[in-house]
């Protein structure tokens, strides 16, 4: 072995994927995971949906459980953050949290040696996921992070507490009208909760997927009772906590005991929204700014070429890593949940076959026998990164599915199928081609056929046509 | 192998139809994955792990 291990930062779905491809793509050496949270890995999505809901706990949110997680034979660096890296040395700083090493704390940063017990040398990938950007703090709830896994009803977790306890009846306030948004917001109301959706998008989710399919799901909303609103919050009312009583707020992971309870919420005309809990789904920023590495370009997300490699030997998959997708001929970054999979294992393919050249350089003989993936069978090439992106989401009974690029186009053409019922068919459009397309309330076999038909981008009425007879066969 | 779903968890993406058609399905009323083939001939083995890893809801689960 040459020592070295692989560290993965990012203990998530980007993170846990690339972790098992190294294992089932030959990687047998030392191999570290390392996440800032003191949880298992776990699945965002249902934060939003099931787990709001109340239907699931927490323990369902688990993508492995500890047997799965111990069969990969991880070095497991939960509650642990990366502070830093030294590209050029391949030396990672981890800054306190369980099991770190004494080496391998404060800010050391040295030349790899090859030994390997000390996990602040590593070699990528490095997939990543966003921390959630708090630029607010109390008295509203971070959402996409579950708080300590105890069941629903013994506390909850920063996203289900207040909204899944209490048995409905209270005035919630969601502060962002994107995707997430308006997801919480369904839940909140099949939960009987008045709710007010405010953003800035003069329609919700106008953003993602456009302003005619973003109204129709506007339509559902208020048909459900949602009240929804277009504004920028300008701040937010509080009284002092009920020492009896405050349990909802307090609970979030970040608040003191005392922390104020949440009156209203003020936007900037003047209005006040009263409110007995208040939900920010505002967006996040990847979490890049510890990558201060000035070979590293972290101006959106950790930009990566092709193959999601940031340097050589830093690889970066799911919500941080814009890369150069190559069918769409741009560099692009996703929030989606398919895209942490794909491209963790994408990465990890790529990364393994970058070792695996290096290791049969002559300059590297030594390395060759001990790279770890000698056994992978004949070295792999690395392969350029180029998924169909594909992203869901459930607001009531409405299944949004879309694959492709919705987002950033300059022309969408909305086909209502059926307007009660809020099915519909979407073809986005960039640049004169067919990029993306959305399906609300369609068969899975429809939805399927439409992954085919927008893999790459078209031409337009070429696109129209055959997303037609995708979705007149059965 | 044998493969396990935890279907109350699926989310209706299609992947695992998409990889292994012969051992995934979907329900036609809201997609949830159909298991057609609990015991997959050894041709389908790579496909099933394939499916199994890129599921977005962690449902499959295979035991080699």
């Amino acid at each position: 072995m040459t020592g070295l291990p692989i560290a993965v930062v990012g203990a998530s779905a980007a993170g846990l994927a690339a972790a098992e491809a190294l294992r089932r793509f030959g990687w047998r050496g030392p191999l570290t995971l390392i996440g800032d949270e003191p949880h298992l890995p776990y699945d965002r999505p249902p934060l939003s949906k099931q787990l709001l809901h109340g239907a699931w706990t927490p323990e369902k949110l688990l993508l492995r459980t500890a047997e799965q997680l111990a069969r990969l034979d991880l070095d497991l660096r939960l509650g642990t953050r990366a502070t830093g890296l030294d590209v050029a040395g391949r030396a990672l700083t981890l800054d306190g949290g369980v099991g770190v090493s004494p080496l391998a704390q404060g800010r050391e940063r040295r030349r790899p040696l090859r030994r390997r017990d000390h996990c602040d040398r590593c070699r990528g990938p490095y997939p990543a996921r966003r921390r959630p950007h708090r630029r607010s703090a109390h008295p509203a709830h971070p959402r996409r992070r579950a708080g300590p896994a105890r069941p629903a009803g013994q506390g909850g977790t920063p996203g289900s507490e207040g909204v899944a306890a209490g048995g409905g009846g209270r005035r919630l306030v969601i502060v962002g009208n994107g995707v997430l948004g308006c997801e919480a917001a369904a839940v909140a109301r099949e939960l009987g909760h008045e709710v007010t959706l405010v953003g800035i998008e003069a329609t919700p989710m106008a953003a993602a997927v456009g302003t005619e399919v973003g109204e129709l799901l506007a339509e559902e909303h208020r048909a459900r009772g949602v009240r929804l609103l277009t504004g920028a919050v300008d701040g937010f009312e509080t009284a002092p906590a009920d020492p009896a009583g405050g349990g909802d707020m307090a609970a979030a992971d970040d608040l003191p005991g005392a922390a104020p309870q949440v009156t209203a919420v003020r936007l900037a005309d003047g209005c006040r929204l009263p409110a007995d809990l208040v939900l920010l789904a505002i967006g996040s920023r990847p979490a890049v700014d510890w990558l201060d590495d000035p070979a590293l370009d972290t101006s959106d997300g950790l930009r990566c070429d092709a193959y999601c490699a940031a340097a050589p030997g830093v690889y970066a998959a799911g919500d941080v890593a814009r890369w150069d997708h190559p069918v769409h001929g741009r560099p692009l970054r996703f929030e989606h949940r398919m895209n942490a999979t794909e491209q963790g294992m994408a990465a990890a393919r790529n990364l393994l076959a970058e070792l695996a050249a290096e290791a049969s350089g002559p300059a590297r003989a030594e390395d060759a026998a001990a790279a770890g993936a000698e056994d992978a069978g004949p070295a792999p090439e690395r392969r350029p990164f180029a998924p169909v992106p594909y992203f869901w989401s459930d607001q009531y009974a409405v299944k949004i599915q879309a694959y492709g690029l919705t987002a950033g186009a300059d022309r969408v053409e909305t086909t209502v199928l059926d307007r009660a019922a809020r099915r519909a068919l979407a073809l986005y459009g960039r640049d004169g081609s067919a990029v993306g397309v959305l399906a609300a309330g369609l068969p899975p076999r429809q939805v399927r056929a439409l992954r085919a038909v927008i893999a790459a981008p078209l031409p337009w009425e070429e696109a129209r046509e055959r997303i037609a007879a995708a979705t007149a066969a059965g | 192998m044998k493969i396990t779903l935890d279907a109350d968890k699926c989310c209706a993406a299609g992947q695992c139809v998409l990889i292994a058609p012969e051992v995934f399905d979907q329900r036609d009323e809201d997609g949830v994955v159909v298991l057609l083939d609990a015991e997959p001939p050894a041709g389908a083995h790579d496909a099933v792990r394939e499916a199994a890893a890129i599921c977005p809801a962690a449902v499959i689960e295979v035991d080699v």
